[in-house]
């Protein structure tokens, strides 16, 4: 049974049947999927969801499907954690992060889109899925599209990380690197896409593909014991997933599952490629787009489809957005690890330093419930922090050069320890 | 004269052909031109006060004209103009 009614343009309202159709034919606003609340009111509560599976499809009368999902179907329920470390470091009393750097199969929060994509792909009867992306979507495609069985197309920048390159051709992906930037990758595929009949996870299946993201939040409000935060930080790229999040607290508030607690929304940008962060602070209507050049990959979109709602959303839910530097990415990813030893990708460094940012601002504040999404998994981008992290020290299998290291490192660590969380990027 | 690339949602105005070619000296005239053409076009490509609409990008020779002159972008006879919706992939 479906709850979900058809596809309506964001920008001029225009409906359209649940197709594989991704923008408007009349001004080319996106289309979104559009659910029977009432409906779903009347079937879903926190006694139904609390019965189901541990994966992303406890929700799945909110997500777009109209058959039982197909792929993905262990995907999501990534562990919410409360981070008291990073909250002492950061001076915060009630701070989580939720850690989708370990969502199942390929580390990161696109195997929930990729899973909806695809399980959606199948109703509509393709055989063969695609996708431009920055890393973790070809991935995420190339498993899931293998454990699906579906031909798959993925096309990327080539100068990717090599653990995102070798994470999609292990399955056997025909991968395709593009000589240039994503947004090149992307102008491809979409000529790609109007010529041969794929079904492109981020193309003509983005309406329903971007709805996964949903999930994320769904699962957040639930493991704070059905509630939303006050606070919520969000990685942009395109501005989709901030967009998702919105739509996911607002839904659960609409179908009554938690209250409305005003949750105000935070962009998280790259300094390297802060188109969305930089329209917000100058108030500008439009976006200059740009050339990324950062250290964080995953996020270097310069033409966000979805800046302009995600800009709407910061400013409406009494949010806002910050951008940073490499070198605060950097500094991002090792406190989140020596804090609370999670290791996340240059994306997760910029939501960490960001909110670290915003709370020396004053925007952020120090006794209210934040949740920060990490989206990525740190092994993934390994080169990023190679030269910021320490060396092995090597000695022989010798007991006494053992104990002189011992002796030496003791002293060190006494005399750095109470300023390790502080200055966690002195560790060379 | 340049050649334009037409994506598929405005095909069904150009008789389902994918590539025109329009005798243009700039962007703004291709636009007056293409209306020319295929009447009812430029309402697609433009807002009411003529603007490029947000969700839509040109880029000639696979180039963004906004990184180039914008409307004012000046075009050769061997140029390439795509139309292409503003998607993406990323977060």
């Amino acid at each position: 049974m479906s709850f979900v009614k058809g596809l309506k343009c964001k920008e001029c309202g225009e409906e359209y049947p649940k197709e594989a159709l991704h923008v408007c034919e009349i001004c080319f606003g996106p289309l979104e999927a559009v659910y029977n609340y009432e409906e779903i009111k009347t079937t879903l509560s926190r006694e139904v969801i609390e019965d189901r599976d541990h994966n992303i499809w406890r929700y799945k009368e909110l997500l777009p499907i109209d058959e039982e999902p197909t792929v993905g179907l262990k995907v999501g329920h990534t562990p919410l954690i409360r981070a008291r470390n990073l909250g002492k470091a950061l001076g915060l009393s009630e701070i989580y992060v939720k850690n989708d750097g370990v969502c199942f199969p390929t580390l990161s929060f696109k195997d929930r889109v990729v899973s909806v994509a695809l399980s959606k792909a199948k109703e509509f009867g393709y055989d063969t899925v695609a996708c431009a992306s920055t890393g973790n979507l070809a991935n995420s495609v190339a498993a899931l599209s293998r454990a699906g069985n579906l031909k798959n197309y993925i096309f990327i920048p080539n100068d990717l990380e090599q653990a995102k390159i070798v994470g999609t051709t292990v399955y056997g992906a025909n991968l395709i690197g593009i000589k240039g930037a994503y947004d090149d990758v992307n102008r491809l595929c979409s000529e790609v896409a109007g010529k041969y009949g794929w079904a492109f996870v981020n193309i003509n299946m983005r309406p329903y593909y971007a709805e996964g993201s949903k999930s994320l939040a769904f699962e957040v409000m639930e493991q704070l014991g059905w509630r939303s935060p006050k606070h919520m930080v969000v990685p942009m790229a395109s501005g989709s997933l901030l967009t998702k999040v919105w739509k996911a607290i607002k839904e659960f508030e609409k179908i009554g599952l938690v209250e409305k607690t005003g949750t105000k929304i935070y962009g998280a940008q790259a300094k390297g490629c802060s188109p969305i962060t930089t329209a917000l602070k100058n108030k500008w209507e439009i976006f200059k787009p740009v050339k990324p050049d950062t250290i964080a990959k995953s996020l270097a979109i310069g033409t966000p489809a979805d800046g302009f709602y995600a800009m709407q959303i910061m400013n409406e839910s009494g949010g806002w957005g910050e951008d940073v530097t490499d070198q605060e990415i950097i500094d991002g990813i090792k406190l989140l690890a020596e804090t609370e030893g999670i290791f996340t990708e240059t994306a997760g460094g910029v939501t960490i330093a960001v909110t670290k940012k915003l709370v020396e601002q004053g925007v952020l504040p120090k006794d209210e419930s934040i949740v920060v999404a990490i989206t990525g998994n740190g092994l993934k981008t390994q080169e990023a922090i190679t030269n910021d992290v320490s060396q092995p020290h090597i000695i022989d299998a010798n007991l006494e050069e053992f104990e002189e290291l011992y002796e030496r490192l003791n002293n060190e660590n006494q005399g750095g320890s109470e300023d390790a969380i502080s200055a966690h990027s002195n560790t060379a | 004269m340049p050649s334009v690339r037409i994506p598929t949602p405005l095909r069904k105005l150009t008789a389902d052909k994918d590539e025109v070619n329009v005798n243009a000296s700039d962007i703004s005239v291709l636009i007056e031109e293409l209306e020319n053409q295929y009447p009812g076009i430029k309402a697609r490509l433009c807002d009411e006060s003529g603007e490029v609409r947000r969700f839509i990008n040109l880029y000639v020779n696979n180039e963004d004209i906004r990184f180039l002159d914008g409307k004012e972008t000046v075009l050769k006879d061997e140029d390439i103009v795509s139309i292409i919706p503003a998607i993406a992939g990323g977060f």
